[in-house]
């Protein structure tokens, strides 16, 4: 279980985050959403320190992270995995070697053992055959899957997800957030995602949290989320186009 | 208004040193991290393919034209009190003291420091950087680490090919161009040249390689986030390594003489 208390964030001399309390939930899909500017991508990469909080606590299992650095926070990153916006593949390296990366780097995999774990994630997100292929050569979408497959190599505990579907067209879109619900059923991770995408999100999480002026402004489980009376909140959750589900207030 | 100017000048200060401070914790923690296993020593090599191997031409070239200037200019001088025989050791007395750790560093620089900050600035930017800590690998280990060490091997052993070069260059127009007297050009060196100033060749060569590759990957892995940003981090890496490379210089040379 992940849970932030009381998490403060200045960057640049502006408060981005002020005082976020949030837990996510275990073995579940939860999605952070919020206006952009607001520190969602702050927000995930406190969850995995790459960020410091100035205040606050950020908790992974009983460890609290927020004043780890080097070999113990390494310990705690290896039940992590995080699909990044435009995917971070290594430029130099292939497919087949950016998802073979963690394995050789970190368990210190060789030989066909290697080939073998890389194929099969690279089967399941449906990029067989494009090993070869250097980031460069691949569409938006494939990128996205790439990362998918190399965040999924080490069978993580936790995934992060930030704005996975972000400049790919909505089929694509939908197709990536199928994959990411496909894969979380199937495995069973925690996965956290921040979206924009109102209202694909609704159907496809289990959780979602609004952050709004540096705050969770609200969290609900997604079937529960749309009946919040809030009239920010229902102006956000109403321009992208609500899922209409029964006895919602909004529609 | 005397007041804000001395604010003015405060904060400027303030800023620079913390940024020296940050510097050094650059290195010395990129350094804490090669003591530790796992070791990469395939990257090492990788590393010092980049900077050393693929630098050769261009400090080939450089180390020749710089010889061949060095033997015309030489010969000028020396034929003025009739000792163009000592043409050989003045060339190969500059080479090996000055002018190959020097020039050779400042072309190393220009061609593998600045691709140093722009590759691990273009890594920060996309975030490959923040994908090595995700996965619980330290990027000073895995990026930093294997160039600062490439550094410290490349540009002393281009330094030496540098000063072999530019005395031969030297050898072609002063002896096959000029005139000078092969025996006389070879033994001027042979005479005049001590290993005093070979250690201090190599110690100017080995702290300048760790000059280039400590302020480039520095400079690459403070990229702010934009392309704006990483022309300004690219520029910086080459003016300040040139500047710091020519200051440092001159403290050796006035320690070393």
């Amino acid at each position: 279980m992940i849970k932030l208390i009381g998490v403060e964030k200045k960057l640049g001399g502006q408060a981005v985050l002020q005082g976020v309390n949030l837990t996510i939930p275990v073995g579940k899909l939860t999605t952070i959403i919020g206006r952009s500017g607001e520190g969602k991508s702050v927000l995930l990469k406190h969850m995995i320190g790459l960020m410091q909080p100035d205040r606050g606590e950020v908790w992974v299992g009983d460890v609290e992270i927020s004043r780890l650095s080097g070999t113990r926070l390494n310990d705690v990153r290896k039940r992590f995995a995080m699909l990044f916006q435009g995917a971070a593949l290594f430029d130099s390296l292939s497919v087949f070697e950016n998802v073979a990366f963690p394995l050789r780097e970190k368990l210190r995999m060789k030989g066909p053992a290697v080939a073998q774990r890389v194929e099969e994630k690279l089967a399941q997100v449906g990029l067989e055959g494009m090993g070869h292929k250097f980031p460069a050569e691949l569409s938006g979408g494939m990128r996205k899957r790439a990362g998918l497959a190399r965040a999924l190599v080490m069978e993580p505990e936790i995934i992060l997800f930030d704005e996975p579907t972000t400049g790919l067209d909505p089929l694509m879109a939908k197709s990536i957030h199928d994959l990411i619900v496909t894969m979380q059923r199937r495995f069973g991770f925690t996965a956290v995602m921040v979206s924009h995408e109102i209202p694909e999100i609704f159907a496809i999480s289990d959780w979602v949290a609004m952050l709004r002026s540096g705050k969770i402004a609200a969290m609900a489980p997604a079937t529960e989320f749309q009946r919040i009376t809030d009239p920010d909140i229902l102006e956000f959750i109403s321009v992208g186009g609500t899922v209409v589900l029964p006895g919602s207030h909004v529609g | 208004m005397v007041l804000n100017m001395v604010e003015r000048i405060g904060a400027s200060v303030v800023t620079r040193l913390q940024e020296m401070g940050r510097m050094l914790l650059f290195v010395l923690s990129a350094f804490a991290w090669l003591t530790r296993p796992p070791f990469r020593f395939s990257h090492m090599l990788k590393q010092l393919h980049f900077i050393g191997y693929k630098s050769t031409f261009v400090v080939v070239l450089t180390a020749g034209f710089t010889g061949m200037v060095l033997a015309l200019q030489g010969y000028y001088s020396l034929r003025k009190f009739g000792s163009e025989g000592l043409l050989g050791s003045a060339v190969a007395l500059s080479m090996i003291r000055e002018l190959g750790p020097v020039l050779a560093a400042l072309m190393v620089t220009a061609r593998a420091g600045s691709a140093m900050t722009a590759e691990i600035g273009i890594m920060r930017i996309t975030e490959q950087i923040d994908a090595l800590d995700t996965m619980a690998i330290n990027p000073m280990q895995y990026l930093i680490a294997p160039k600062l060490v490439a550094g410290l091997i490349g540009v002393p052993l281009l330094v030496a090919i540098f000063d072999v070069v530019g005395i031969y260059g030297g050898y072609v127009v002063g002896v096959d161009l000029l005139g000078v007297n092969a025996g006389s050009y070879w033994n001027s060196i042979e005479s005049t040249v001590e290993w005093k100033d070979v250690y201090g060749g190599i110690l100017k060569s080995i702290s300048f390689g760790l000059i280039i590759t400590w302020i480039c990957s520095y400079k690459g892995y403070h990229t702010r986030q934009s392309a704006e940003g990483l022309g300004t981090a690219t520029t910086e890496a080459v003016v300040l390594s040139s500047v710091v490379i020519l200051v440092w210089d001159y403290f050796l040379t006035s320690v070393l003489l």
